[in-house]
């Protein structure tokens, strides 16, 4: 995708209205949301907050009680192709009998469409793919022998397959050690240097003003959506996550993020 | 590289043991049980293979998407089919396959609607679909029997399965839906391979989960409906799942789970119809049940890298090398 210099910053992803209820119980309420193209936007909110219901609405795999989703302008099923997925690394079964590449590949079977078999190209794609994550060695090892990093990893290689413009991503960072978080960070940036926009899931709040240039703070409803500079502040947090938050941010001048102190308790 | 060739050839060796062992069990049940291979008996032999390799491929993905109480409930829930069927189109084969199979359809249509309506979970949906649909079924045969109509003999073999039943009709039956089973899943691996591991992510694709899994159910349906006659509504679930959970000890590559399957599957059909003709009126599918499950005990013992045994072999190993590097100062950390 092109984009001329002079023109305004497109909206990848637009949330209008949107409500989900689970049960008779609301777990996101009147969303309204719009994410601009290339940015790096972290999904931050307690537990129940609907951080995984707001990706899972957006992709059709939750039926919407209320509400519209957009990709830079289309329906989910028109802008398909534009969409790349990284679900909960726990939502699936490790010991199931395949292999790196295979899963990889898994990425490709929408393009591929129904019945078709994937071939030579599409393991060509695979390759680069386990190649941006560094598995390369292990595209014929099976699923069941790896780490939980390999596992992410491998998940994130097999969205990265999916060439798409905007891409979901449901706690990749959760329990996976510091090297592989900081490989999985470098590989974000990157997607967000090519212009691509990528939606996290995210828990560590530490982190956020690290990794993220946009950040979106949920509690059910919207309690904030913004550059990270202007959203991530302690009232901000306060409100997400109930007053249990304390944040002080002694050192906003300081630049030294390790000054940072977050404080969870109650 | 080298290392997955060797694992493709274990398998290989795997299956003509497999073959050695059936062809080995035929002299056997010839002259150490006196079964006589009479034109009944390699029907039913026939019958028993034919269906043993259909469940243990089918059955496979029941195992992999974590579902194998599936099966059980689908052929309990047959069973109400079978009677109402029989009350209203008389003893007619495939009267009684069609009854069979729009009952089991409705009890897992019944079981998806009470998950997905209800907070009720899928285990429990299925154990009280289960138990209403075998206890109408129960019931209903009963009535039937007790009635005074002569012909409603053998209406109970569908309860633990009576290999004896089976005529040559039925066999071609078998042979030919089944390959159109095996046809569908041949068209449909690549999909049916993604919603085994990851069915949301098929949604999100485009690759519409629902669809698939229906596609997936109804075929099941057929295969636990083709099975009743052999092996009962009560152990057909065992000759679902058994073959896979034995292939699945072997090997870490679907297609070869689901070819071994089919191999384990043949065998336990085979021999156990077999075995079942030893004596009038034993009933078959208990019969297939013990020698699958025997496969199943060996599979989990012996089985390179996850059977019982070789885990304890290693882990002595391990313990008697490392403890000697230790003592004697040998660092092989990496």
């Amino acid at each position: 995708m092109s984009r001329p210099e002079d023109t305004p910053t497109r909206i990848a992803f637009t949330v209008e209205d949107l409500t989900v209820a689970y049960q008779g119980k609301p777990a996101l309420w009147d969303i309204d949301l719009r994410v601009p193209e290339g940015v790096l936007m972290g999904v931050i909110g307690p537990n129940g907050a609907g951080k995984s219901t707001l990706i899972k609405a957006a992709l059709d795999l939750v039926p919407r009680a209320a509400g519209t989703v957009r990709f830079y302008g289309q329906t989910y099923r028109q802008a398909r192709r534009l969409v790349g997925y990284v679900p909960q690394r726990g939502s699936v079964d490790w010991d199931f009998p395949t292999s790196v590449i295979d899963v990889v590949m898994m990425g490709l079977y929408g393009r591929l469409g129904w019945l078709r078999r994937p071939g030579r190209a599409e393991r060509d794609a695979a390759f680069a793919a386990l190649e941006q994550v560094d598995l390369v060695k292990f595209a014929d090892r099976q699923i069941s022998q790896l780490s939980g990093g390999q596992q992410q990893r491998t998940f994130l290689a097999r969205a990265l397959v999916q060439d798409a413009e905007i891409y979901f991503m449901d706690e990749p960072f959760a329990a996976v050690d510091a090297v592989t978080e900081r490989a999985i960070v470098e590989i974000l940036r990157e997607l967000r240097g090519r212009g691509k926009t990528v939606i996290v899931v995210h828990h560590d709040l530490q982190t956020v003003k690290d990794y993220f240039d946009r950040v979106t703070l949920l509690n059910v409803a919207l309690i904030a959506s913004g550059e990270t500079g202007q959203t991530f502040t302690a009232q901000n947090l306060k409100a997400a996550y109930g007053g249990r938050v304390s944040y002080m941010a002694d050192s906003e001048q300081g630049g030294d993020d390790d000054n940072d102190v977050m404080l969870v308790g109650d | 590289m080298s290392r997955f060739k060797a694992a493709d050839r274990r398998i290989w060796l795997l299956i003509a043991v497999m073959a050695l062992l059936a062809l080995l069990f035929v002299p056997f049940s010839q002259h150490a049980l006196g079964v006589e291979y009479d034109y009944t008996l390699q029907t039913v032999a026939l019958g028993g293979v034919l269906l043993g390799i259909l469940s243990g491929v089918v059955g496979c993905f029941a195992v992999l998407r974590q579902q194998s109480l599936i099966g059980d409930a689908l052929s309990h829930a047959a069973l109400p089919g079978v009677g109402v069927a029989f009350l209203l189109a008389g003893r007619d084969a495939g009267a009684l396959l069609i009854g069979a199979g729009v009952a089991a359809w409705l009890g897992v249509a019944f079981i998806n609607a009470l998950t997905a309506t209800t907070r009720i979970k899928s285990d429990s949906a299925m154990g009280i679909v289960l138990a209403a649909w075998f206890g109408a079924g129960i019931a209903l045969l009963t009535f039937i029997q007790s009635s005074p109509d002569a012909s409603q003999a053998g209406l109970s073999r569908f309860i633990f399965g009576q290999a004896a039943a089976i005529v040559r009709a039925d066999v071609v039956l078998i042979a030919q839906v089944g390959a159109v089973v095996l046809g569908v899943i041949a068209l449909f691996w690549k999909e049916f391979k993604l919603i085994a591991f990851d069915a949301p992510f098929a949604d999100a694709l485009g690759l519409r989960a629902n669809l698939v899994g229906a596609l997936l159910a109804t075929i099941t349906v057929v295969t636990v409906v083709l099975g009743l006659q052999l092996a009962g509504v009560v152990l057909m679930v065992g000759l679902l799942v058994a073959p896979g959970i034995a292939a699945r000890q072997w090997t870490h590559k679907l297609n070869q789970m689901v070819i071994l399957a089919a191999v384990f599957g043949a065998f336990g059909g085979g021999v156990g119809a077999v075995l079942s003709a030893v004596q009038a009126n034993l009933p078959t599918g208990p019969m297939i049940i013990v020698v699958l499950s025997l496969l199943v005990f060996i599979s989990m013992s012996l089985a390179p890298g996850r059977g019982l045994i070789w885990a304890y072999l290693r882990r002595r190993r391990d313990h008697q090398r490392f403890a000697y590097m230790r003592e004697h100062d040998i660092d092989v950390r990496p």
